[in-house]
């Protein structure tokens, strides 16, 4: 059994974490307090990181119902500096930075190549006219870099990788109230920090509004030294450990897209459900795959990316086929159970024109799903 | 440490077997199987009257993150199953021993069972596992 289950976890990206490994893997700074509150530690992307701490159901409700506390501090944060900054960013990403009028404000958007493939998907955050911050994906961190040194070259920049910085994100109807508590004078006036804002509360403490579970909440960066003070203050708060298994499932029920699994550089934000990610206007806003991507609007977008829920007893998984008259029309992305629906639940890239209901080839055998419009869960509610 | 109850036998697949008073197994994957595999939440079991021979898989228990084949551990017919995994697969999380079993198997060769790993050898297995 258990040979069949390695493979598993390896192709959903998670390697059982082995001490006789050669290779030694980054640890975050709280590495120590994940090891000694008995957390399951597993490789993600060369990063020793927890899966959960017991039970990633219990975890998962845990932030739909009160607040759970992530490590993410794999994610990487880059700063840029410079007077062009804004006008680089304009180029760079498909989202428009032109968004971003106030201090602190944030955006979520695409970076694409050429092709209009996704290079990555990342946030970022307005910090003066003459600095912006990007939090990308771990996974992509060499690519992502490299990409934005080559492409900024005309923009005179300074690019600089904030590895003195770690990420908590605390998460839950309860999250900002125990944050709040956690930083003690450092929380004061955090109440009316909008959604989507960050704020420098001390020297590179930033405390911003934004997650990846689909509740309120925080993600925090703040210097490598001052991590497991914050995490066990924010413990006394408390607020409650959980795993990248529970992060995985609350973020497919809010409906967020994982790099990697839902898009990668083989499909454009249109095929990946990121189409209100991409700002058409102004027209002559020339950002880097948008030719590509007016091409493919204009000729017809032939794949989507929709929800499915499994309305068998079952599990969606990545890579099923989606089955309809005896044809293939679509593929899983990312497929898991929904510990809040209590259902299995999938995003799946499937032929545009497909709406209502299709089959999933689990096993051999088809059992039907029903196509939905994503988030699943929002605010600690069903959406389905 | 997991649990290894020393009157149980074992499979290198991490399925426990125990022998019933009419010579029927009940059969379950183990507690270190389940710790490694978290919380389950659907399991695909064997049909009643259905034969199999030894290391066959005959049913599937899936966890949030990954799906696990279970083996058969002996040749023999499916004589029951366990219907509350159907609604409550987190049984074999909480009582993988009890009422966590997965399959009853009426094995062809009565003295088949005699012949699988002992506690102590599966403590062994799991040991350098870990």
């Amino acid at each position: 059994m258990m040979q069949i289950l390695m493979q598993r976890l390896i192709q959903t990206e998670f390697q059982q974490y082995n001490d006789d490994s050669e290779y030694m893997n980054k640890r975050t700074p709280l590495y120590d307090m994940h090891v000694a509150a008995g957390a399951q530690m597993v490789d993600f992307g060369g990063w020793d990181m927890p899966l959960n701490y017991g039970s990633q159901i219990e975890e998962h409700h845990q932030v739909r119902r009160d607040a759970g506390m992530f490590d993410v501090s794999h994610m990487t944060v880059v700063d840029l500096h410079g007077d062009k900054v804004r006008p680089f960013l304009q180029k760079l990403l498909a989202n428009d930075v032109a968004r971003l009028k106030s201090a602190g404000k944030a955006l979520y958007s695409c970076m694409l190549n050429e092709e209009g493939y996704v290079l990555d998907d990342l946030i970022v955050y307005y910090m003066n006219d003459s600095w912006f911050r990007l939090v990308v994906n771990s996974a992509t961190r060499e690519k992502d870099l490299a990409w934005i040194a080559i492409q900024s070259s005309a923009f005179d920049l300074e690019i600089k990788e904030r590895n003195d910085l770690t990420m908590i994100a605390v998460q839950g109807p309860n999250a900002r109230s125990k944050t709040h508590q956690a930083l003690g004078e450092q929380g004061e006036g955090l109440d009316d920090l909008g959604v989507f804002y960050m704020r420098e509360v001390d020297t590179d403490l930033a405390v911003a509004r934004t997650g990846y579970t689909g509740e309120e909440g925080y993600e925090i960066m703040l210097p490598v030294g001052q991590a497991s003070t914050l995490w066990a203050a924010l413990l006394e708060a408390g607020v409650k450990p959980c795993g990248l298994g529970a992060r995985d499932t609350l973020r497919l029920e809010a409906g967020m897209n994982l790099y990697g699994s839902d898009m990668d550089e083989s499909v454009t934000p249109l095929e990946s459900g990121l189409d209100w990610t991409v700002a058409w206007e102004p027209q002559e806003r020339n950002f880097i795959g948008r030719q590509a991507l007016e091409k493919q609007r204009d000729a017809g977008v032939v794949h989507k990316l929709v929800g499915l829920v499994l309305q068998a007893r079952g599990v969606l998984r990545n890579h099923q086929k989606l089955i309809m008259d005896g044809l293939q029309v679509g593929e899983i992305t990312s497929g898991s159970f929904s510990p809040t629906l209590g259902k299995s639940i999938a995003f799946a890239r499937i032929k545009a024109g497909m709406n209502d209901k299709c089959k999933v080839e689990i096993r051999g055998r088809l059992l039907a799903a029903e196509i939905v419009k994503p988030p699943f869960v929002r605010n600690g509610k069903a959406r389905i | 440490m997991s649990n290894v109850p020393q009157e149980l036998r074992y499979t290198k697949s991490h399925e426990w077997i125990s022998l019933n008073d009419d010579g029927s197994v009940t059969v379950g994957i183990t507690d270190h199987a389940q710790h490694l595999l978290g919380d389950l939440v659907f399991v695909e079991l064997p049909e009643i009257g259905d034969t199999y021979t030894e290391g066959d898989d005959c049913a599937v228990v899936e966890s949030v993150k990954a799906a696990s084949d279970t083996y058969c551990p002996l040749d023999g017919e499916i004589i029951a199953h366990n219907e509350a995994l159907s609604d409550k697969p987190e049984l074999i999380n909480q009582d993988p021993y009890g009422e966590g079993w997965i399959f009853k198997l009426k094995p062809d060769d009565s003295g088949a069972y005699d012949a699988l790993m002992d506690a102590d050898a599966y403590n062994e297995l799991i040991a350098e596992e870990d």
